[in-house]
């Protein structure tokens, strides 16, 4: 095994899986034995060994989200030993590797936590709450065609980059479930801050943050209450300082609204 | 058929402005009387939905993800090309269209590529106004960074997250329309056919993941906008859901599908580490700018590091051997992907590759480390140094990279004329689903500026050319193709449902990635080929008669859709291997060991094989036809590509 500790061990580990037919069901934690992991598995890895053993003994495999194994896509979503996507910081599901779990350890699998993220089945969740907060304002209203020369408008550098690192939200839900009360503040305010800074959201960034926010609420996420989970928690490092931005972006915008409505 | 690319005449320069005001329009007040579906919601199809609801049409967008904002084009890391020339190093629309020619081995056409290299520029505008954070200088101006088989500096990016910050803006476009009520969006629905009526495309039928319910969905165009097939490999950096079964199922309703066996093996990426393996991942083509490839001078030394008997940093720069910047002194390490791939292959085959099994290269950025501190380093990697030492527990600050080649992109697809539609008359394919721009290779940081092109400035005027020569009535679910193609897709979800064998959908995608990647890889052999047709048949039989999935189709079944894709994946396969088999030459991609120069490169044979090979389905398990497209080069000479 190329550039494999050659001192790993296979582990053998006990799962702790939730289990639901489907939104309506009820649902429940099963146990399952996985042996001989490779430590250089990545923990979806592993699941897929779990699910191919399910069905080859006729049981129905544990349906979770996955899609790019890269970290950047934002589908897989696991709530693991009680954690969003486990328990390395700046890791989401499937960029975690089982070198991080030793044999014999008991691991537990959730979906993420939050009414406004209904389960589909077992770990599948549906989160389209989130694209109809994008929808409530989360853009910059410009049609195809006619945009301005790319090197028209200067940005510092400095500018650029802070609203680079809030683009990188993955929109994965990790801050909601991880969250005590499925707040949803840090992924709204990864976007109203990239847009806030940018010279290209100027125009929208009061309706944008009063939109967003009304949107977010009537979706039933939680307040925030300044805990810092999601920020923790969070796989690509969106900075709290993101949610003190919507704060003060949401009072201007109250304070002297263009929503004439 | 005698198959018509629609090429404009006039000069190169001058045939998409004619072009555009040829085409007939759609009158502003009748675009709300049409629908049009669009399937995929990465870069061409989110750009394509979102731009044609703003012109007005009536768009249906069709995604199996949970969210427009996950489709694979976001996993694109290192950058888009376009000819803006800021950096005053000599770009030009000419050279960029020039170097994708070339780049594409002299098998793409020259008008497709003249207008992708036009509208390149614009795409970079349209970004910026969306708010989508390119790097930049300290000017405040837009960075650039060079980028292989280039030698100019004409590549966009954020960061290592280009393809993200591209797909954030053009789903951001697509959540606007959304929320106007002009685009519908339906998630969690995989297309499984294309409804025909009157010879022309006039629906869709769709499965629900979530509920399983079959739906049909009438419009009077459908733009197919739904990635490449290389999963077809089982093992490739493509994200796990992609698949080949949308536009093998138009295929199979009479679009042709184009060039099946141009694939992409990409040079960098983290080699395999064991079977449980499920998918590769690329590191940035990006690296090669700073980092230097390499392996042992010796095989004994090769086999000493194998064994972990010594470190690749305690071998000394003369024991080394920096084999593309020896064999290609001019583009040394920054090459085409095709030739880098190819020259790692052959450094293993010689015994010198490292790592445990042998199957790696070195990328090393000591030198670089040296030069500019690990701080500068990480300013422009950090995130992929960060993914690699995830994936490999190996710091690559202070061990040089293993890499190995991996299958990342597909130049095949459905055959397109200049307007983007298939031989189906209302069916278009767009992005990476067509057999585009690419010829047989494409060159880094292409593949963004294709599916941006395609959705954002070049649909939204070909398919009102269409649109204004069919009726405005409304397309009716009722008509009882709808029912057939229904029917159709119920059937085969009980036919797999019903076999009730022995191996998961799995086991057989990987014995089909095996047999692709051995013989229909990186070397083509006929012998090897003819070996392959045989083993793809053999295992399309046992498929059919010994699949097992459990369950119903009335349920989240991620099993039953994995094997409905395994089953289209293995067909393409057998067609993939056709065409491999039928072009007697080496083109980009696609190496035939027969045929190569003395120094090993690719043999190009451009008197026979200069034209597009379209495949014609012809029914279960009957040889496809093969129907051709000549290629004219008027504006660049046909050489023998060199970049030494």
């Amino acid at each position: 095994m190329a550039g494999s500790n050659p001192n790993a061990k296979p582990m053998n580990l006990t799962l702790k899986v939730w289990r639901q037919p489907n939104r309506q069901a009820q649902g429940k934690i099963v146990d399952y034995q996985v042996k001989d992991i490779s430590p250089d598995m990545s923990f979806l890895e592993m699941l897929d060994v779990l699910n191919e053993d399910l069905l080859r003994g006729g049981q129905d495999p544990v349906a979770f989200d996955h899609d790019c194994r890269e970290g950047i896509c934002g589908s897989c979503d696991l709530f693991i030993n009680g954690r969003s996507h486990g328990p390395e910081k700046g890791t989401t599901t499937c960029q975690l590797h089982m070198r991080k779990f030793s044999d014999g350890d008991t691991i537990t699998i959730e979906p993420w936590r939050a009414s406004s993220f209904p389960v589909n089945k077992d770990l599948s969740v549906d989160r389209s709450a989130f694209d109809r907060i994008i929808q409530a304002g989360g853009y910059v209203s410009v049609n195809t065609g006619g945009a301005p020369d790319g090197n028209e408008i200067p940005i510092p550098k400095e500018i650029s980059d802070r609203a680079f690192e809030a683009a990188t939200c993955i929109g994965c839900g990790a801050c909601v479930a991880a969250c005590k009360n499925a707040s949803a503040m840090l992924f709204v305010s990864a976007k109203v801050s990239q847009l806030a800074l940018l010279p290209q959201g100027q125009v929208e960034r009061k309706t944008r943050v009063e939109n967003m926010v009304a949107q977010m609420d009537k979706e039933g996420f939680g307040a925030c209450t300044n805990i810092g989970s999601c920020a923790a928690e969070c796989p690509v490092g969106i900075s709290l300082e993101n949610i003190a931005i919507l704060n003060r972006e949401f009072l201007a915008a109250k304070a002297s609204s263009n929503n004439l409505a | 058929m005698q198959l018509d690319s629609k090429i404009p005449e006039g000069p190169l320069a001058e045939k998409w402005e004619k072009h555009k005001f040829n085409v007939k329009l759609v009158n502003p007040a009748n675009k709300r009387k049409y629908d049009v579906i669009v399937v995929g919601t990465g870069l061409a199809g989110g750009a394509a939905a979102a731009s044609l609801a703003e012109l007005g049409y009536n768009v249906k967008a069709f995604t199996y993800h949970d969210s427009p904002r996950r489709a694979h084009s976001i996993a694109a890391q290192g950058g888009i090309n376009a000819a803006k020339n800021y950096q005053n190093d000599g770009d030009s629309v000419f050279r960029l269209f020039y170097d994708t020619v070339k780049g594409g081995d002299y098998r793409a056409r020259e008008a497709n590529v003249y207008r992708l290299a036009q509208v390149s520029v614009n795409i970079i505008d349209q970004c910026v106004a969306q708010g989508v954070p390119f790097a930049r200088e300290y000017g405040g101006l837009l960075a650039n960074r060079s980028f292989g088989g280039a030698q100019v500096s004409r590549t966009f990016y954020a960061r290592g997250q280009t393809g993200q910050q591209l797909l954030l803006g053009a789903y951001s476009a697509l959540s606007r329309q959304i929320a106007y009520g002009k685009v519908k969006m339906y998630t969690r629905s995989e297309m499984l056919d294309v409804v025909i009526i009157d010879g022309q495309a006039r629906g869709i039928v769709t499965r629900n993941l979530v509920t399983g319910e079959v739906e049909t969905h009438s419009a009077h165009a459908v733009v197919l906008a739904t990635g490449g097939y290389g999963n077809v490999f089982y093992l490739s950096t493509n994200a796990m859901y992609c698949n080949v079964t949308a536009a093998w199922r138009a295929h199979k309703k009479g679009a042709f599908f184009a060039n099946p066996c141009f694939t992409q093996i990409h040079p960098t990426c983290i080699p395999v580490s064991g079977d449980y393996q499920s998918k590769l991942t690329l590191m940035s083509e990006s690296l090669r700018n700073d980092g230097r490839v390499w392996v042992p001078k010796t095989v004994e030394m090769a086999e000493r590091v194998r064994k972990g008997e010594i470190k690749p940093q305690d071998i000394a720069e003369d024991d080394r051997d920096y084999f593309l910047e020896r064999k290609y002194p001019a583009f040394g390490n920054l090459v085409p992907r095709d030739v880098a791939s190819r020259n790692a292959k052959m450094m293993c085959d010689e015994g010198r590759g490292v790592g445990s099994t042998g199957l790696a290269v070195y990328l090393d950025f000591s030198e670089i480390i040296k030069r500019t501190g690990a701080d500068a380093v990480s300013q422009k990697y950090g995130n992929l140094f960060a993914m690699y030492e995830k994936i490999t527990d190996e710091d690559p600050y202070k061990q040089p990279m293993r890499i190995y080649p991996a299958v990342h992109y597909t130049m095949g697809g459905l055959w397109v004329d200049y307007n983007l539609q298939t031989t189906v008359p209302g069916l278009y394919a767009t992005g990476e689903c067509n057999f585009s721009d690419h010829g047989a290779n494409r060159l880094g940081a292409s593949a963004l500026m294709q599916g941006l092109a395609d959705g954002y400035f070049v649909i939204p005027y070909t398919i009102g050319d269409y649109l204004a020569q069919t009726p405005p009535k409304p397309v009716n679910v009722d008509h009882p193709a709808f029912a057939e193609a229904k029917a159709g897709v119920q059937a085969r979800t009980e036919q797999l449902l019903n076999i009730k064998g022995n191996r998961t959908p799995d086991d057989f995608h990987k014995i089909l990635g095996h047999i692709m990647w051995e013989y229909c890889g990186m070397a083509r052999t006929a012998e090897g080929l003819k070996y392959a047709k045989a083993e793809i048949q053999k295992l399309k039989k046992e498929f059919w008669s010994d699949v097992k999935v459990v369950g119903s189709g009335e349920e989240m079944n991620q099993a039953l859709e994995k094997a409905g894709r395994v089953a289209d994946f293995i067909e393409l396969g057998e067609l993939m291997v056709d065409d491999a088999l039928n072009r007697n030459e080496s083109c980009g991609g696609h190496f035939r060991e027969e045929y190569q120069t003395p120094e090993g490169e690719a043999l190009r044979d451009d008197e026979n094989y200069a034209y597009v090979a379209a495949w014609e389905y012809q029914g279960e398990n009957q040889p496809e036809k093969l129907n051709k497209e000549e290629l004219t080069f008027e504006n660049v000479k046909l050489t023998q590509r060199s970049y030494k």
